[in-house]
C-alpha cells in the first residue's frame, strides 16, 4: 500500500462528494416535474414518446399499477432481447457472421440484461454481433437502470406525500430517467472515452502484422458508447470478455477513473435527491455517510489483502513487493484495482478491471460480501436507494423495540405491515444465494464446472449465485457457467433478486404513501444523526452480512489459511 | 396490467430506436470524425503496415525483443479471446504455470528476484505494459541478442518508462510494443 494509492482512492471520494449535490438537486427537479436546462430540448421528445405510447402523463398510478407497468415493460424487453439474440444471424450489423445464440444462453443473457445484472456466460467478442450489442444489450443498459431509478422515486414519493394514494407514473419516471439523466451523461462520457482511446466503429475486427511477423486480429466495435452506459447505469456487462481489464474498454488511468466515477455518480446523487425531495437534506447526508463508511472499509480491506500478495507464488521466486498481480493489469496496479473491485460490488455494477477469481482469499471475500450486503453502497442506480431504505425501515423498527415506541421514519409510522414486507424483501437474498449454492455444491454435473478445486471451488459457485441474485454480474471466472444448469438457475436467481425484491418494496411504498405524516416530537428517534448512522451500519452488517458468514467461512476464509500454508488444489 | 401492454411495447420500440440505433450511430459518427485513430483501434503503422495497437499487447518470444507478461488470451495475446487465467490463488495449475515461467526466465539469464508481473497473467490477457523493473531485467538479454551495448538498451528502457499522471494517478509502466519499435528504429539508424 502506497501513499500514491491512497491519494487515488481519496481523489475518487472527493470527486463523488463534489457531484452529489448538483446532480442530486438536478435529479430531484427532474422527478418533481420542474423545468431544467434540458427541458427545451427534451420536452418535445418526451411528448412524442407519451403520444405514441398512449401515456397520459398527468395520470398517476397506485403502487400496484406502477408495479404492473414496470413488470409489463420488463416482459416486453425480455421477449424483444431474447428474439434479437436468437436470430442475430438474420439481423444486420453482424460483420463476423456470428450464429444465433443458443436458447439457454439467450434466456440467461436476456434475463441478465433486463434485471440490470449483466452476468455474462458468453464472451462478447466471439458471440455477439454489433446489432445485438447496440440494439439489444445496450438498450437495456439504459432502461434497466432507468427502471431502478423510477422505483426509487416511487418509494421516495411515499415518504414525501401524506395520506395520498398514488406513487407516480412509471412511464413518465422511466422516460424522464432515460432522457434527462442517463442519455445526456452517457453522451458526455462516450465522447470522453473516445478521446481517451476507446474504439467506436461498426467494424468487427482489425488485423495487424506483429513485429515478429504473426497475424493478430483485434476485436473492435461500438465500444465507447456501450462502455459509457454500462458504467453509468451500473450494469457492468462488457462489450469484450475481459471487461474493463481489456485495453479497448479501459486503456488508461483516466478512463479507469471515469469508469469508477460513472458507477458511483448517479447512485450516490440519488440519495441526495431523496433528502431534497423529503425536505431533509441531513437525512440524505446521513445515509450517504453510512454508504461511504462501509464502502471505504471494504476497499481498504481489498487493497490490503491484494498488496499482501500470494505467498505460494512468492515461494517460487517472485518479488512480493508488487502484491498479487495474477489477473491484474500493470497500468492499474493494486490501488486502482482494489478501488474498482470495491465500487463495482458496492454498487450493482459488476464490471471489473481485474479478475476477482484470481484475488487472494480475503481479497475475493470482500467483493462477494459487499454484494451480499445488498449492494447499497451506494448501490445500483435507484436499487441502491430503495435497498438502503429497506434497511432504514428495519433499523428504526429495532430502535423502536428497544424503547417500546412505535417507530417512525421521516414522519411515517412503521408498523407490522411494512415490517413484513421488509423482511420478505431481505430474505430473498439468502434464500436464493444459499439455496442454489447448496444445490450446486452437491450436484455432480454442477460441481464439474468448477475451475479451481478445494475451498475456491465453493467460492466460485457462491460468488456466481451471489452475483446473480444481487444483480451484480461480476464473477469468479474459473466457473464454466455456460451450461444449461447454471444458465437456467442463475437466470432464476437474477429474476428473484430483482423482482421478488422490488414487489415487497413497492408494497411498502403503497402502504406508506397512504399514511398521514406525524410531526416529530421529543420522543421521535432522529434518523439524521450520527447515532442512527451507527445503528444502520450495525443492522446492515448483522442482518445483511451475518447470515452469509458460515458459507464465507467455508470458502474464502478457509482458502486464505490454506494459501498461507502453501496448500494447492 | 392490460392498459400497460401498449405503452410497454411502444416504449420498448421507441427506446430501441433512440438508444440502440440513434445513440450509438451518432457516437460512431462523432468518433470517426473527431477521433479517427482512436475510434479504429489506435493502430501503429510502420512503413505502411499496421504493426499493432498502441493500447493492446502482442506476443514477443524472440530474445532480441522485450517480452510481455504471460497471457491467458487464447494461445497468448489473442485479440479475439481476451481473458484472464481465472485461476484461484490456491490453484495447482497456477503454481505449475508460474514455476514454468520462472524457470524459462531463469534460463534466459535472469537471476534476480522477479517482479510479480513477469510471471503472472494479466486480467485481459492483452496487457500492453510491463513494470520498469521487469524491463530492466531483460536489458542484458536483448542487448546481447542485438550486439548492442547494455547501457544503450538500458537508456532506451528508461526513456520508455511512463510515469503516473500528476505523480500519483496510475502506475509506472513500460509499453512493450512501443519499446520494441524504438529498439528496431535504433538498430536501423546509423550507429552513434
Amino acid at each position: 500500500m502506497t501513499l500514491m494509492g491512497w491519494l487515488q482512492i481519496g481523489l475518487m471520494v472527493a470527486a463523488v462528494a463534489l457531484v452529489v449535490k448538483p446532480l442530486g438537486i438536478y435529479m430531484a427537479r427532474v422527478f418533481t416535474g420542474e423545468r431544467t436546462f434540458l427541458t427545451p430540448v427534451l420536452s418535445p421528445v418526451e411528448t412524442l414518446f407519451y403520444g405514441i405510447s398512449g401515456v397520459d402523463r398527468k395520470r398517476e398510478q397506485g403502487w400496484l399499477g406502477y408495479t404492473f407497468a414496470m413488470l409489463a415493460f420488463a416482459i416486453a424487453g425480455f421477449v424483444t432481447l431474447y428474439l434479437i439474440l436468437r436470430f442475430q444471424d438474420l439481423l444486420p450489423l453482424n460483420p463476423q457472421g456470428f450464429a444465433g445464440v443458443a436458447p439457454d444462453l439467450a434466456f440467461n443473457t436476456a434475463v441478465s440484461f433486463v434485471t440490470n445484472t449483466n452476468w455474462q456466460s458468453y464472451a462478447g467478442e466471439s458471440t455477439m454481433s454489433n446489432f445485438s450489442q447496440m440494439a439489444g444489450l445496450a438498450v437495456h443498459n439504459f432502461v434497466s437502470g432507468a427502471t431502478g431509478i423510477a422505483l426509487a422515486m416511487a418509494l421516495t414519493r411515499a415518504f414525501m406525500r401524506s395520506g395520498a394514494e398514488t406513487v407516480g407514473n412509471f412511464w413518465v419516471d422511466l422516460t424522464r430517467a432515460t432522457l434527462y439523466i442517463l442519455l445526456p451523461i452517457a453522451i458526455l462520457i462516450t465522447i470522453a472515452f473516445m478521446a481517451l482511446g476507446l474504439p467506436q466503429t461498426l467494424d468487427g475486427s482489425v488485423t495487424v502484422t506483429t513485429l515478429e511477423g504473426a497475424q493478430q486480429t483485434l476485436a473492435i466495435g461500438p465500444i465507447a458508447s456501450q462502455e459509457a452506459i454500462k458504467q453509468l447505469g451500473t450494469n457492468g456487462g462488457g462489450f469484450l470478455n475481459a471487461n474493463a481489464a481489456h485495453p479497448f474498454e479501459n486503456p488508461n488511468i483516466i478512463s479507469n477513473f471515469i469508469n469508477i466515477f460513472a458507477m458511483l455518480a448517479v447512485g450516490a446523487s440519488l440519495v441526495y435527491s431523496f433528502g431534497e425531495m423529503v425536505k431533509n437534506r441531513r437525512q440524505g447526508w446521513a445515509i450517504l455517510s453510512v454508504m461511504g463508511i462501509l464502502l471505504l472499509t471494504g476497499i481498504c480491506f481489498i487493497y490490503w489483502a491484494e498488496t499482501y500478495g500470494n505467498p505460494i507464488l512468492s515461494s517460487l521466486g517472485l518479488d512480493p513487493s508488487m502484491g498479487n498481480m495474477e489477473g491484474k493489469e500493470v497500468r492499474f496496479g493494486q490501488a486502482a484495482t482494489a478501488l474498482y473491485a470495491g465500487v463495482t460490488t458496492g454498487v450493482s455494477d459488476g464490471g471489473v478491471n481485474g479478475m476477482h477469481g484470481s484475488f487472494t482469499g480475503l481479497g475475493g471475500l470482500v467483493p462477494m460480501f459487499l454484494i451480499q450486503l445488498g449492494e447499497i453502497l451506494p448501490g445500483g442506480v435507484g436499487s441502491g436507494l430503495y435497498g438502503m431504505l429497506v434497511f432504514a425501515v428495519l433499523a428504526v423498527f429495532v430502535a423502536g423495540l428497544m424503547v417500546g415506541r412505535t417507530p417512525e421514519l421521516l414522519g411515517k409510522k412503521i408498523e407490522a405491515r411494512e415490517m413484513k414486507y421488509a423482511m420478505l424483501a431481505v430474505l430473498v437474498l439468502p434464500l436464493s444465494i444459499l439455496g442454489f449454492t447448496a444445490l450446486s455444491a452437491v450436484l455432480p454435473f454442477a460441481v464439474s464446472s468448477i475451475g479451481t478445486g478445494g475451498p475456491h471451488g465453493l467460492s466460485e459457485i457462491l460468488y456466481a449465485f451471489t452475483s446473480a441474485t444481487g444483480n451484480n454480474g461480476s464473477a469468479f471466472g474459473g466457473l464454466s457457467a455456460n451450461t444449461p444448469w447454471f444458465n437456467t438457475t442463475l437466470g432464476i436467481a437474477m429474476l428473484l433478486g430483482r423482482f421478488a425484491y422490488v414487489v415487497p418494496v413497492m408494497a411498502i411504498a403503497g402502504s406508506l404513501v397512504t399514511k398521514t405524516k406525524v410531526p416529530a416530537s421529543t420522543g421521535t428517534f432522529p434518523t439524521d444523526r450520527p447515532l442512527f448512522v451507527g445503528l444502520l451500519i450495525g443492522i446492515i452488517l448483522i442482518l445483511g452480512g451475518l447470515q452469509f458468514f458460515p458459507a464465507l467461512a467455508l470458502g474464502p476464509i478457509v482458502e486464505h489459511f490454506l494459501m498461507l500454508a502453501g496448500q494447492t488444489f | 396490467m392490460l392498459q400497460s401492454i401498449r405503452p410497454a411495447i411502444a416504449m420498448t420500440a421507441l427506446f430501441t430506436l433512440l438508444l440502440g440505433l440513434a445513440y450509438p450511430l451518432a457516437m460512431t459518427g462523432i468518433g470517426q470524425t473527431a477521433f479517427p485513430a482512436a475510434a479504429n483501434g489506435s493502430l501503429i503503422v510502420r512503413e505502411g503496415v499496421a504493426v499493432g495497437s498502441a493500447l493492446v499487447g502482442q506476443n514477443f518470444s524472440e530474445p532480441r525483443y522485450f517480452w510481455p507478461r504471460p497471457s491467458a488470451a487464447g494461445a497468448g495475446y489473442d485479440g479475439m479471446a481476451s481473458s484472464g487465467s481465472n485461476l484461484g490463488p490456491t490453484s495447482q495449475k497456477l503454481k505449475d504455470r508460474t514455476a514454468e515461467t520462472v524457470a524459462a526466465l531463469r534460463d534466459s539469464g535472469i537471476s534476480a528476484p522477479l517482479p510479480a508481473d513477469a510471471a503472472t497473467a494479466s486480467g485481459s490477457g492483452l496487457d500492453p505494459d510491463i513494470s520498469p523493473a521487469y524491463a530492466r531485467l531483460q536489458v542484458a538479454r536483448v542487448a546481447a541478442a542485438r550486439a548492442l551495448p547494455d547501457d544503450r538498451v538500458a537508456q532506451l528502457v528508461e526513456q520508455s518508462v511512463e510515469t503516473p499522471l500528476f505523480g500519483f494517478l496510475g502506475e509506472e509502466r513500460v509499453n512493450v510494443l512501443k519499446l520494441n519499435l524504438a529498439l528496431d528504429a535504433l538498430a536501423s539508424s546509423p550507429a552513434n
